[in-house]
C-alpha cells in the first residue's frame, strides 16, 4: 500500500466535486410536472372590465403564452419591455394573469408602460395560477394549438431565453 | 399636554391587528385532518416551511384550498393528489419512496452500515496485532528513562 497517503486527498477531491455540483444546483428550482400536459382552463375577470371574462378556451388553435405577473414583483417590471417587444415586433399573443395584485396599480402600470397582453385576467386568490403550478412571478408558459403546455420559464423573459428556447419551439409548433 | 400625549401613545397598540385565520369545521376529525395536511404540505415560496408555518400569500391560498377540500369531504389522498399534480412531489414534506428518492431513504443506513463495518475491521485488526516484546537494549533504556 504505497499510495495509502493518497486516500485522504482522493476523499477530499470526491467531496469537493460533490459539493461543487451541489453549489451549481438551484434548490429553489422545482421542476414543473405540467410540461407536455393539457393546460387547465381558466376563466378570470378581465382587468380592464371586471364584468367580462378572460378565458383560455378563446386561444384554442393558436400557439400562445401565459404570463403570470404582478406589480409587486420586481422582475416583472424588468421583463416588461421585452414583453412589449414580443407583442409589438414579434406580434406574439400573450395573455396576462395579474396575480394577487391591486387592480388600480395594475391598470396604472399598463397605462404608463404599455400593454403587451391580448387580455389580462385578475387572479386575486391564486385559483388559476395554482392550476398552473406557479409559485413565483413572473412565470411564462408556452401553450400549443391543442392547449398543451410545451414550455415554462421562471423569472424574467429575456432575449436569450426567447431566442434559444422559445422561438425554435414556437416555429415548430406553428407548423404542426 | 403630557397626559394627552401619553394617552395617544397608549392608543397606538389598538391600531395593530393580528390576523388569525378562523376556520369552521363540521367535526373534530375534519379539523385534525386539515391540521395534519397543512403540516405535511410544503410551502413553495419559503421552501423550508410547511403550509402551517408559512405566512406567504401563496401558502395562505393553498391553506384555503386545503380547507375547502376538507370541508367538501375529499379524502387526504385526493387533496394530496391535487397538490402533487400541480407542484410535483416537492410539495410533500415526506417524499414518497421511489427511484429518484431512493438514496434519500436508504442513504443514511448505507452510511451507518459502512461506518460500523469500518469500525469492526479497525478494532479487529488492532486486537490481532500482538505487541512485540521489547529488545533487551530498549528495556534498559526505558528503565533508565523512568528512573531519571
Amino acid at each position: 500500500m504505497k499510495a495509502r497517503f493518497l486516500i485522504p486527498l482522493v476523499l477530499f477531491l470526491a467531496l469537493a466535486a460533490l459539493l461543487g455540483v451541489g453549489l451549481r444546483l438551484d434548490p429553489r428550482d422545482v421542476p414543473s410536472v405540467l410540461i407536455d400536459k393539457q393546460a387547465s382552463e381558466f376563466s378570470l375577470p378581465d382587468l380592464f372590465d371586471p364584468e367580462k371574462r378572460v378565458e383560455s378556451a378563446a386561444m384554442k388553435g393558436r400557439v400562445w403564452m401565459v404570463n403570470v405577473w404582478g406589480t409587486w414583483c420586481p422582475e416583472c417590471w424588468r421583463e416588461h419591455d421585452f414583453l412589449l417587444y414580443l407583442a409589438r415586433v414579434e406580434k406574439f399573443p400573450i395573455i396576462g394573469i395579474d396575480w394577487r395584485d391591486d387592480r388600480d396599480e395594475a391598470l396604472k402600470f399598463l397605462n404608463d408602460k404599455g400593454n403587451p397582453f391580448l387580455a389580462v385576467g385578475m387572479d386575486p386568490e391564486s385559483d388559476a395560477i395554482m392550476d398552473l403550478g406557479v409559485y413565483g412571478a413572473p412565470e411564462t408558459f408556452l401553450i400549443d394549438k391543442q392547449g398543451v403546455i410545451r414550455k415554462k420559464h421562471k423569472g424574467a423573459m429575456t432575449l436569450p431565453v426567447w431566442r434559444d428556447e422559445f422561438k425554435p419551439l414556437i416555429e415548430q409548433l406553428e407548423k404542426s | 399636554m403630557r397626559v394627552m400625549a401619553l394617552t395617544l401613545l397608549l392608543l397606538i397598540p389598538l391600531l395593530v391587528q393580528a390576523r388569525v385565520e378562523i376556520h369552521q369545521f363540521d367535526d373534530a376529525a375534519q379539523e385534525a385532518r386539515y391540521k395534519q395536511l397543512i403540516e405535511e404540505l410544503r410551502c413553495l415560496v419559503c421552501q423550508n416551511q410547511n403550509l402551517a408555518d408559512s405566512n406567504a400569500e401563496l401558502a395562505q391560498d393553498m391553506r384555503r384550498i386545503t380547507y375547502e377540500m376538507v370541508r367538501r369531504g375529499e379524502t387526504n389522498e385526493q387533496i394530496i393528489d391535487y397538490m402533487v399534480s400541480r407542484y410535483g412531489d416537492f410539495v410533500l414534506y415526506r417524499p414518497p419512496l421511489q427511484r429518484s428518492t431512493l438514496m434519500l431513504w436508504v442513504g443514511p443506513f448505507l452510511i451507518l452500515g459502512t461506518a460500523v463495518l469500518v469500525l469492526v475491521l479497525f478494532i479487529r485488526r488492532r486486537s490481532t496485532e500482538q505487541s512485540q516484546p521489547l529488545a533487551a537494549e530498549d528495556q534498559k533504556r526505558a528503565r533508565q528513562l523512568l528512573d531519571d
